[in-house]
């Protein structure tokens, strides 16, 4: 395979090497791969546990039980299916037809229930009782502790102290849900280190308590169990496109990528049409767009990192996104040229958030503006084509963050 | 290579394990501290210091950002060293140029993605280009190993495995039979960093390994003081000292003072279990 090159504007090119429709998005390699990235880079304390957890998965996958009780969950507590949106001021405005996946309508506010209510009844079904996560934004963070206190588990939630700050809401509610929130207080601070935290804490705690990974990260089974479980966004996605399109598919499926779960979860549904993937990464936290391979967290994808290895701080204005590395499926997705990755910077974020406020009376999260910058800025190229972008959260976590911006 | 045919050492092992051998043979305790290389002005000194202060090998540890099998010690010694400058090549430029003042065998403990970002082959041959004889990355487990092994092979450099209290029976002996150097017993289920006590699964595990391998079994993790050490080894045949030496360095004592306690371990052992 070539060496994917970036170019001068910030778009992914990659040598093509298109595997035929129905080879994407489907399971890993048995070691755990997507191509040549994935894996289980752990210590070997874990090592159990991750084989634990593959072997729980792949069960309960294949148990119809167990899919007719997390189906049961998705529509009577997550309320799914979520609805699909038509923008017609907006696409007026582009000149591009949107559609939007509407996940900011889900109990908790973002697509992070769909992944977190799998993996509590999974967890539940191993004998877990107790919850570990890493948060970004707050929004898996609150969706788990929502879980726990459903499934009558503890729930431990490790957030870096810089996020901490900016999301004192978030941490309120996950507080009042009766979860623990720790502060990680080493390295940057945010995401990445949240995750290490919560890393070391399940290698200390395995036996008691499972670790609900909120992306589509880490080591196996996680990027595939994660994909499964947001699967669904993509699956009620493709029916409602058809329903709208006559039976067609959007010419375009885009999302935010920060570790990929939104953007998994919708591309999954798509990956074997003639759908082109868009997925946009805060230019802050290009992972993909830098292109360079990387083992940390469990996985070898592509990492933000120094030349010597070490992991640089992801810089973006959006918590969620804060973070320097990517699931390894989506490295696959953009070597193989599937889907292409973009890269777009905060002042449009920005704007792309006061568009969608000012169009549609949808304030959605600073996450899922990304795609929404992206749109906006590539609409000449996108002019008269569909577009079907995952709104993945709503935006009141950031509302006060963006009323110190916007005054 | 299966052991027996590694360059260096006495009777073809390598020449890390050559030593931990010669220790046990002779009826005495394996003492392997862990050093942040990379931390203050005289982390060098105090390599040198605690190896004439009766270390057996020397684990030198290459700070990574995100060392997650690390507790809050390690951690703050890794940052430390990053925030001063350390680099895998300046580290390993400045146990170069030191080896004959070390005197025993060196293992470097880092981070695969330090190695996978060199690319395995060339940090490899750094080591042993260096005179490193040994490497532990604890994130890269057996499922994960072979690329990395061939090129260490390769090279000459003995790839310490950990083995967890939790491994399945039939685990065990699949990372003996792969190690190098010696097998690393996973003290506790947990990360590294001082502990009050010795956890109870630590002689459990030492055990386990010593019951399916002829290699030497180390046990660290949660070994944190001179009687722990010699309690361990009641079973193992040595034990791996990381976040106590550690805490002295960070605390500024300087190479008399981590040498003083390394000493205080080496006593301890010898007293036990000559």
């Amino acid at each position: 395979m070539g060496e994917p090159s970036v170019t001068a504007t910030g778009g992914f090119m990659a040598e093509p090497e298109m595997a035929p429709p129905g080879q994407f998005m489907g399971e890993p390699s048995a070691d755990g791969r997507f191509g040549e990235f994935g894996g289980m880079f752990v210590p070997e304390t874990l090592v159990p546990a991750c084989q634990e957890l593959d072997r729980a998965f792949r069960s309960a996958w294949g148990d119809p039980g167990f899919r007719g009780e997390l189906d049961r969950l998705l529509r009577d507590y997550a309320g799914r299916p979520s609805p699909m949106t038509e923008c017609p001021n907006l696409s007026e405005e582009l000149g591009v037809r949107i559609l939007l996946k509407r996940e900011d309508l889900n109990h908790t506010g973002s697509h992070k229930i769909n992944n977190v209510l799998g993996q509590a009844l999974l967890a539940q079904r191993m004998g877990k009782t107790s919850l570990v996560a890493e948060t970004g934004a707050g929004q898996h963070g609150v969706a788990t502790a929502t879980a726990a206190a459903l499934f009558g588990m503890d729930c431990v939630v490790h957030m870096g102290t810089v996020d901490i700050a900016r999301q004192e809401l978030n941490v309120f509610r996950m507080r009042l849900l009766g979860a623990e929130v720790r502060a990680a207080e080493t390295g940057s601070r945010t995401l990445k280190d949240a995750v290490n935290e919560a890393l070391r804490h399940w290698v200390a705690a395995a036996d008691t308590t499972h670790y609900c990974l909120g992306s589509v990260m880490g080591p196996h089974p996680y990027p595939w169990m994660v994909r499964e479980f947001q699967r669904v966004v993509g699956e009620e996605a493709r029916r409602q496109c058809a329903e709208v399109l006559g039976g067609g598919v959007p010419e375009v499926v885009t999302a935010a990528v920060g570790g990929g779960s939104n953007a998994a979860g919708i591309f999954a549904g798509f990956a074997n049409t003639s759908a082109e993937l868009v997925g946009v990464e805060p230019a802050g936290g290009a992972a993909i767009g830098r292109a360079v391979p990387g083992i940390v967290h469990g996985s070898r994808s592509y990492l933000m990192q120094d030349e010597w290895g070490q992991v640089l701080e992801a810089e973006s204005i959006s918590a969620g996104l804060d973070y320097p590395g990517v699931g390894p499926e989506h490295s696959h997705l953009a070597a193989t040229g599937r889907a292409t990755y973009e890269q777009v910077t905060d002042a449009e974020v920005i704007e792309a958030f006061s568009l969608l406020s000012r169009t549609e009376g949808i304030i959605c999260a600073l996450e899922c503006a990304h795609a929404l910058a992206w749109v906006s800025r590539a609409r000449a190229d996108l002019a008269g084509r569909t577009v079907l972008l995952n709104l993945s959260g709503r935006g009141d976590k950031d509302v006060d963050q963006m009323m110190g911006i916007l005054g | 290579m299966t052991g027996g045919t590694g360059p260096g050492g006495a009777d073809g092992w390598g020449r890390l394990e050559a030593a931990l051998r010669g220790r046990r043979r002779a009826g005495g305790k394996c003492l392997v501290p862990y050093l942040t290389g990379g931390l203050g002005d005289d982390w060098l000194e105090t390599i040198c210091a605690v190896a004439a202060a009766g270390a057996d090998a020397i684990e030198i540890g290459v700070p990574f950002s995100d060392p997650v099998m690390d507790g809050t010690t390690i951690q703050e010694a890794n940052d430390r060293a990053l925030s001063e400058g350390a680099t895998p090549q300046s580290i390993l430029a400045a146990v170069s140029g030191a080896a004959a003042d070390i005197g025993v065998p060196t293992a470097v403990m880092t981070y695969v993605n330090i190695a996978h970002h060199m690319g395995y082959e060339r940090f490899a041959s750094s080591l042993a280009a260096v005179g490193v004889s040994g490497c532990v990355l604890p994130d890269l487990p057996l499922e994960e190993l072979g690329e990395w092994a061939g090129c260490a092979d390769a090279a000459g450099v003995e790839t310490v495995l950990l083995a967890a209290p939790t491994a399945p029976d039939e685990r065990l002996p699949r990372i003996c039979a792969r190690s190098r150097g010696f097998v690393y017993g996973v003290g506790l289920m947990g990360i590294t960093g001082v502990r009050e006590e010795l956890a109870a699964g630590a002689t459990r595990t030492a055990a386990r390994l010593k019951a399916v391998t002829d290699r030497p079994v180390l046990v660290g993790v949660g070994v944190s003081t001179p009687a722990q050490a010699a309690e361990v080894c009641e079973v193992a045949d040595g034990a791996v000292v990381g976040s106590a030496i550690v805490t002295r360095m960070l605390e500024g004592a300087g190479p008399e003072g981590v040498a003083a306690l390394v000493a205080e371990f080496r006593a301890a052992l010898d007293a036990a279990h000559s």
